[in-house]
């Protein structure tokens, strides 16, 4: 079995958190796209569609999706801080504060939606 | 493309959404009271020039940022190197360039 002591650091699961909600947004990109050009295509099916965002499960699978955008969003700043600001030792507290304000985010939009 | 500039690219349209993603997830929150409707939407954005600038440059950043980051990911998680994974990133790129810009055109023309 491998050694992976670095797997235990807040920075680690920063980083995992990073590229889990890069690669999801990426994978829901797609469908999001496709969708929207309902409008092309079939007005009636889109109008169908969104209909189904009155329901409760996919308000939470949306808040889901902010989530991850709004994480990856404050990850990413939090990236391009460390990696072009002079260094600052307060790297654990950016974390915390990147991941509370997603949940702020991603929280305002489903009490929005609710 | 050399890894440096990649690297470089991913972080210059980092910077370039940050105001995009920020906007749009005002519109978001915005859009969602009362509920989401076709007509709702495209009363909004269709005809609209400064949508379809928004969402237009969206789509191409995105489109480069996303198949820059899979690359990487398919790269260090699955081992995939060289040519099959230059192929990959820019088919996953311009997949996500096609498909983006339709919707784009769908909702804002």
């Amino acid at each position: 079995m491998k050694v992976r002591p670095h797997r235990g650091h807040p920075l680690w699961y920063a980083f995992m958190l990073h590229r889990t909600s890069g690669l999801l947004l990426a994978l829901f990109l797609p469908v999001h796209f496709y969708v929207l050009a309902m409008a092309l295509t079939g007005p009636d099916a889109l109008d169908g569609f969104l209909a189904l965002t009155a329901s409760t499960p996919v308000k939470l699978a949306e808040w889901g999706l902010v989530f991850l955008l709004a994480v990856h969003f404050f990850g990413g700043l939090r990236l391009l801080a460390l990696e072009f600001l002079p260094w600052s030792s307060r790297q654990k507290t950016f974390i915390a504060a990147a991941t509370a304000l997603a949940f702020l985010v991603s929280t305002t939009f489903f009490l929005s939606a609710a | 493309m050399l890894t440096l500039r990649l690297y470089l690219l991913q972080r210059v349209t980092a910077i370039l959404m940050a105001p995009l993603v920020l906007g749009h997830i005002a519109v978001m929150i915005y859009a969602v009271q009362d509920g989401l409707t076709a007509a709702e939407i495209l009363g909004r954005t269709q005809g609209s020039l400064g949508w379809m600038l928004f969402y237009g440059v969206f789509v191409v950043a995105v489109a480069i940022h996303a198949a820059i980051g899979l690359r990487v990911i398919v790269a260090e998680t699955l081992g995939l190197r060289g040519a099959g994974l230059n192929v990959f990133a820019w088919g996953a790129g311009l997949l996500l360039l096609a498909l983006g810009l339709r919707a784009v055109w769908a909702v804002t023309a």
